[in-house]
């Protein structure tokens, strides 16, 4: 038992959707993810949700962060939320939103499934942290 | 078996794309079962061609691999891709960025792809490979494409897992194939001259060339088995109908060995895809026709036993040696002056050789 549970490690798909084209924040995430010793996969930019759904899926991984700076989050996240149902990988997927995404919006997130928002100025030792300690338990 | 581990079986050999995700999960993570499952749908096996793609870091791999998975499905062939990316052997991590280049893939659930770390591990790299490769193989999948990472010995170690092996060789790499010589010269299958639209690449294929030549010895001339687009249409007629007498010879000789062609593609564009789909083709071919398949199977297989032998042992010998008062008491009797290590592993071990014997006839059952 000891000897395998050093093969697990926390996988990530960091993700940009829709039509954005900034990508920086993305890029320090997925470096930080990596130095923090999870293998992080990244999805390059103006994903549509459906392909950010295959690729969770077939990553099988812990943790998809979504990146979204264009204000389309109200759109865009549901629909990524229902293609992981459809494929019964929302229950044990850690959904996390960065951006700018506005007060009176985050609570419909959290509604759909969303399990924290990073906005602005978030830390990302607080975002790694947060990754670490809800990482959901398979 | 759990009861879980059960029904994820039955969901993955249904179709269940989320399960066979699981299940390469389980695989990499070596977590507990993961040989149970492995060990049950290896029955479900064997209808996959498996092609290994390796070569230098930058010579255009994940974009050859989109194109050749894209032409695949064109044909209406399910694929299954794994990619290999390395980790750091620092922290464990890994950026893995094959998919961004895997653009036709999406969309299409029918092309699997499936990134893997490296994690630094000795030798499991090859073993974790092989046993998802066996889960897609058992989930159906008609082609199997696994792409190594850029350098290193581990895309040796990989490509074990291929039936067919593709090297990728970018132009004006004039040293690269002087290191080309030990290593990747015998692993390859088929060679392709990526980037072809490059300075440097004629001169490239012509070093391959000499260098194929030198190889196999009989100085069998390569002119009209590669350089026609026409690679599909070569299936058969070599086969059927000779072409004079030179011709038969070449047809002996390619019954008994294998010369590995070359193709040149401009992946980004698509440029000779086809022909390299051709070759792969041929390759599979000549490995049903001449028996070499068999072979491969069977010391893929040989290979895979000792593996898990060796995991096994390994194992049996951390218990014994929790049995014999762990290994700082016997080193402290060492240190002490009390005996000696050699005498020590020979004590540790005599119980495990019994174990050993038994194991090594399980073996050549198997073989």
């Amino acid at each position: 038992m000891v000897s395998t549970q050093e093969g697990r490690s926390i996988r990530c798909l960091v993700s940009k959707v829709g039509l954005d084209g900034h990508d920086r924040g993305a890029h320090v995430i997925a470096r930080a993810f990596r130095d923090a010793g999870f293998e992080v996969i990244y999805s390059g930019l103006h994903k549509a949700p459906e392909e950010i759904v295959q690729a969770a899926v077939q990553e099988d991984v812990d943790v998809l962060g979504i990146s979204i700076l264009s204000g389309a989050h109200d759109t865009l996240v549901p629909k990524i939320m229902d293609g992981l149902a459809e494929y019964d990988a929302k229950d044990d997927t850690l959904v996390l939103v960065g951006g700018v995404i506005p007060d009176e919006d985050r609570q419909e997130l959290r509604d759909a499934g969303v399990a924290a928002i990073f906005g602005p100025g978030t830390s990302i030792e607080e975002t790694i942290e947060f990754v670490r300690e809800n990482a959901p338990e398979r | 078996m759990s009861p879980d581990d059960d029904s994820l079986i039955a969901e993955l050999l249904a179709g269940k794309h989320r399960a066979l995700a699981r299940v390469i999960s389980k695989i990499e993570d070596r977590s507990p079962g993961y040989r149970d499952l492995v060990s049950a749908l290896y029955e479900h096996t064997g209808g996959a061609d498996v092609i290994g793609i390796t070569g230098s870091p930058g010579a255009g791999k994940s974009t050859l691999v989109d194109k050749l998975a894209q032409r695949y499905r064109d044909r209406d062939e399910t694929v299954g891709i794994i990619a290999i990316d390395p980790s750091s052997p620092f922290t464990g991590g890994a950026v893995l960025g094959d998919r961004i280049r895997m653009a036709s893939a999406v969309g299409d659930m029918d092309v699997f792809v499936r990134s893997m770390s490296a994690r630094g591990t000795l030798g499991g790299l090859s073993t974790a490979t092989m046993d998802a490769v066996t889960a897609m193989d058992a989930f159906g999948k008609d082609k199997i494409i696994v792409e190594t990472v850029g350098a290193g010995q581990n895309e040796i170690d990989v490509v074990r897992a291929a039936e067919t092996v593709a090297v990728l060789v970018p132009p004006g790499s004039g040293d690269s194939i002087q290191t080309l010589k030990a290593g990747i010269l015998e692993i390859a299958d088929v060679f392709v001259v990526n980037k072809a639209d490059r300075d440097g690449a004629d001169r490239t294929v012509q070093e391959l060339r000499e260098m194929i030549e030198l190889e196999s010895g009989h100085g069998f001339e390569t002119a009209g088995h590669h350089g026609s687009n026409s690679t599909r249409n070569r299936h058969g007629t070599v086969l059927d109908e000779g072409r004079g007498g030179a011709d038969d010879g070449d047809r002996d000789a390619s019954q008994q060995r294998w010369r590995p062609p070359i193709v040149e593609t401009v992946a980004t564009t698509g440029e000779g895809v086809d022909s390299f789909i051709g070759e792969l083709g041929a390759h599979r071919e000549f490995l049903e026709r001449s028996g070499e398949g068999v072979e491969k199977a069977r010391k893929r297989h040989a290979e895979e036993i000792r593996t898990l032998l060796r995991e096994d042992l390994n194992a049996t010998l951390e218990t014994e040696l929790d049995r014999s008062g762990g290994v700082e008491t016997l080193a402290e009797t060492v240190r002490r002056g009390e005996t000696d290590p050699y005498t020590v592993a020979d004590e540790v071990l005599a119980p495990v050789t019994d174990c050993l014997e038994e194991l090594d006839a399980d073996e050549s059952d198997c073989e």
